[in-house]
């Protein structure tokens, strides 16, 4: 590699993407040549920012500088100016809303300093389509370092004690499930990435694959080392192009070096990686539901056990970890289970990612410290609610979590405490809901999508789902009566009870939840006569409504 | 999802699909190291070639597979990915993921549909456009996201959507 002054690093996320940072790079590029500073200066895609709200971000390194909002005509100053005069672009900084001021270095916005990025370490910090750039970050090393002066058990031994569970809702710990896989006995053993990224309003698997897909080639193939398996596929919906792209020059990359294929770093280990493609299908989510469609059938849920640790694919033993879970592994081996279990909380550790989006100022994806609480999510990092209005109800778990009102905002959060109040970690999702949302709207928005994505194989799925809607639908209709509200509980906790899958067994948590919170929301859509039906019409403010009162 | 009962199995459509087609398709098959577990794969592929799922695409991928039609049209009718109705030029997706719901995605599909005179998954009397809602595609911050075919609007406001169409339509009228 030319050594080069300045790296201008350009946001090369989905997000970004859609407002034209391709352009950006092309328009940076052609003025640098213009100038003839295009020897000095380097043009870097990179992966995730994760600061969305603000896109495209142009960060100037070694100078620390964040670009927000740039526009392509934007290029012409940052070259100009920045670049050759050294002076800084006023405009383009962020404003920090709350005290007005200009924040000119990455380090100090208020987005980033109660972050801790090791999922999303190299996100937004290295080309995703360089191998080089992820060895120079220390990539690889850890498989080196397994493979070279570790045995399997000694791996398993520091995933567990590290504490770290899976990322990718259902919080098992990662460590017991390998030792659970290594037990069994078979020649022929599978390790699986689940990429099928389905909650809508989560998408820290998509950034992680787009930003750093090394980290998880690297990954796998040391839990593949760890379990014994020879072999890995990593399935990934097929609505993610350019995280499929990533991966697919990624694999090349890894494969060219040795790093992937047999005889990896020269040791007696071979490992390779597949890819299989999804169809758009929330339940592929569930292991057993992936594992069907892998082997391409329809993606519906076995009973278990057997496990997949015990009979998964083409009925050998698989293990099946989801993205966010295998990008946390590298670190714990270079830097130890101590470290890593010296962050977050008791039962916990380490860190989430979460998606923050709906109504906050900053949406974005935010890496923090289990055991952080969701005021300084919403409020610190976040930067308080869109347009100054008031807060109501924070959803996390997507589909199959609940709402939590204002009164939980200072739990501290983990897989376990999260459950308490009635919600759940899931895989991330983080919608933040201010007054003008109506609870029972937001309920009948994800019975809608669960009623439509169950996949029919177990009748309280495909049959209470669908009637919960039903009933949802008649309550926001105006047409409800109390009797239909008891009937939406019990129906909940029948579903709850007696569903196939963890799917369907959530799907009722979003009802459930608004019923404990928002009782008066639900009441009223029966008792007020002129009730402002619909979404966004509807106040709480208004005392006599939110009370159930009849006007 | 593709509900059961969108395609008829039992009337032959006539469509216009060409040969050449087929052969591309026989030719991606017949290059596949291994079928085992590779419909999803091939399917993938004829959606590819022939832009949507019909009929007899089905059943000419099952005979070559040796696996009943049904569980070809099993697996096209789980996945929301795959198509039995063709498609029009473009494609407009409306993200309806949470995110952009709060923000009020359900009033842009709603107002798509009046414009368009169609409802999801239809097709315009013009076949320039086909609408869709789509679940998250994963551009929350720029919240309420449509695409068309591969570009993406964000922060589209009702009043957005004439110019937004408009684009397409003049498009297609200097062609």
């Amino acid at each position: 590699m030319t050594r080069k002054r300045t790296n201008i690093m350009v946001c090369g996320g989905t997000g970004c993407l859609a407002s034209e940072s391709e352009k950006v790079m092309r328009n940076l590029n052609l003025i640098l040549k213009a100038r003839g500073y295009d020897e000095e200066v380097e043009v870097i895609q990179t992966g995730c920012f994760g600061f969305c709200e603000q896109g495209p971000i142009v960060k100037i390194e070694p100078d620390d500088v964040l670009y927000v909002r740039v526009s392509p005509k934007d290029a012409k100053d940052i070259v100009d100016e920045h670049i050759i005069k050294g002076r800084k672009i006023e405009r383009l900084l962020y404003t920090e809303p709350k005290k007005k001021q200009k924040v000119g270095k990455h380090e100090e916005m208020p987005f980033y300093k109660k972050q801790l990025r090791i999922a999303l370490r190299n996100c937004g910090f290295i080309n995703p389509e360089d191998i080089y750039e992820y060895i120079a970050v220390g990539g690889y090393e850890a498989l080196g370092k397994t493979l070279t002066s570790m045995s399997p058990d000694e791996v398993i031994d520091i995933v567990k004690k590290s504490g770290l569970r899976g990322r990718g809702g259902g919080g098992f710990p990662t460590g017991v499930k390998w030792e659970l896989a290594r037990k069994q006995e078979s020649d022929v053993k599978f390790i699986i990435c689940n990429a099928d990224e389905g909650d809508p309003g989560a998408f820290m698997d998509r950034s992680i694959l787009e930003g750093d897909p090394h980290s998880i080639l690297e990954a796998m193939a040391i839990g593949g080392y760890a379990i014994g398996a020879d072999k890995g596929i990593i399935y990934i919906r097929a609505e993610y192009p350019l995280a499929i792209s990533r991966l697919t020059t990624a694999l090349k990359q890894a494969r060219e070096l040795g790093l992937l294929g047999k005889n990896i770093l020269g040791t007696s280990f071979s490992f390779d990686i597949d890819l299989k493609y999804g169809a758009g299908a929330f339940v592929c989510g569930e292991e057993t539901a992936l594992i069907n469609s892998c082997e391409g059938k329809r993606g519906e849920p076995n009973y278990k056990p057997p496990y997949p640790v015990e009979e998964g694919y083409w009925g050998h033993p698989t293990c099946v970890n989801n993205v966010e879970t295998f990008a946390n592994i590298p670190p714990i081996i270079n830097k130890g289970a101590d470290w890593f279990a010296s962050i977050g909380t008791e039962k916990s550790k380490g860190t989430k990612v979460f998606a923050l989006a709906g109504k906050v100022n900053n949406v974005g994806l935010v890496e923090v410290p289990m055991g952080i609480t969701l005021r300084e999510i919403i409020y610190d990092i976040g930067g308080g609610i869109q347009g100054g209005r008031k807060f109501k109800a924070v959803q996390t778990g997507g589909p199959s979590g609940g709402v939590i009102p204002e009164k939980y905002l200072d739990t501290p959060i983990d897989y376990d405490s999260l459950l308490e109040i009635g919600s759940m970690m899931g895989s991330g999702g983080m919608i933040v809901m201010d007054e003008t949302n109506n609870m029972v709207e937001i309920a009948k928005f994800y019975l809608e999508f669960t009623q439509d994505e169950a996949c029919g194989k177990c009748a309280p799925g495909r049959i209470g789902t669908r009637r919960m809607y039903e009933l949802l639908n008649k309550i926001t209709g105006g047409k409800g009566t109390m009797a239909d509200l008891d009937a939406l509980k019990q129906l909940a906790y029948m579903v709850k009870d007696s569903a196939l899958c963890g799917l369907c067994q959530t799907a009722p948590n979003p009802i459930v939840s608004t019923m404990k919170h928002f009782w008066d929301e639900y009441v009223s859509f029966i008792k007020d006569v002129d009730h402002p039906r619909g979404e966004g019409r509807y106040v709480a403010k208004n005392k006599d409504v939110a009370r159930g009162k009849s006007k | 999802m593709t509900k059961p009962g969108t395609i008829s199995v039992t009337k032959p459509i006539s469509e216009d699909l060409p040969r050449e087609k087929f052969d591309e398709l026989e030719k991606f098959i017949d290059g596949m190291e291994t079928t085992k577990g590779a419909l999803i794969e091939i399917l993938h592929k004829a959606q590819d070639i022939f832009g949507y799922l019909p009929r007899d695409v089905q059943l000419y991928v099952a005979r070559k597979l040796g696996i009943p039609g049904a569980e070809v049209f099993g697996v096209v009718s789980f996945y929301s990915y795959f198509t039995t109705k063709p498609r029009g030029k473009h494609t407009i997706s409306v993200c309806m993921g949470t995110a952009c719901f709060v923000r009020g995605a359900d009033k842009i599909i709603e107002k798509l549909k009046e414009k368009l005179k169609i409802e999801s998954n239809e097709i315009t009397e013009d076949g320039l456009f086909t609408l869709k809602d789509v679940r998250c595609i994963g551009a929350c911050g720029l919240a309420p996201v449509l695409m068309v075919d591969d570009k993406v609007y964000g922060r589209v406001k009702e009043e957005d959507l004439d110019q937004i169409l408009d684009a397409y339509r003049n498009q297609e009228g200097k062609q």
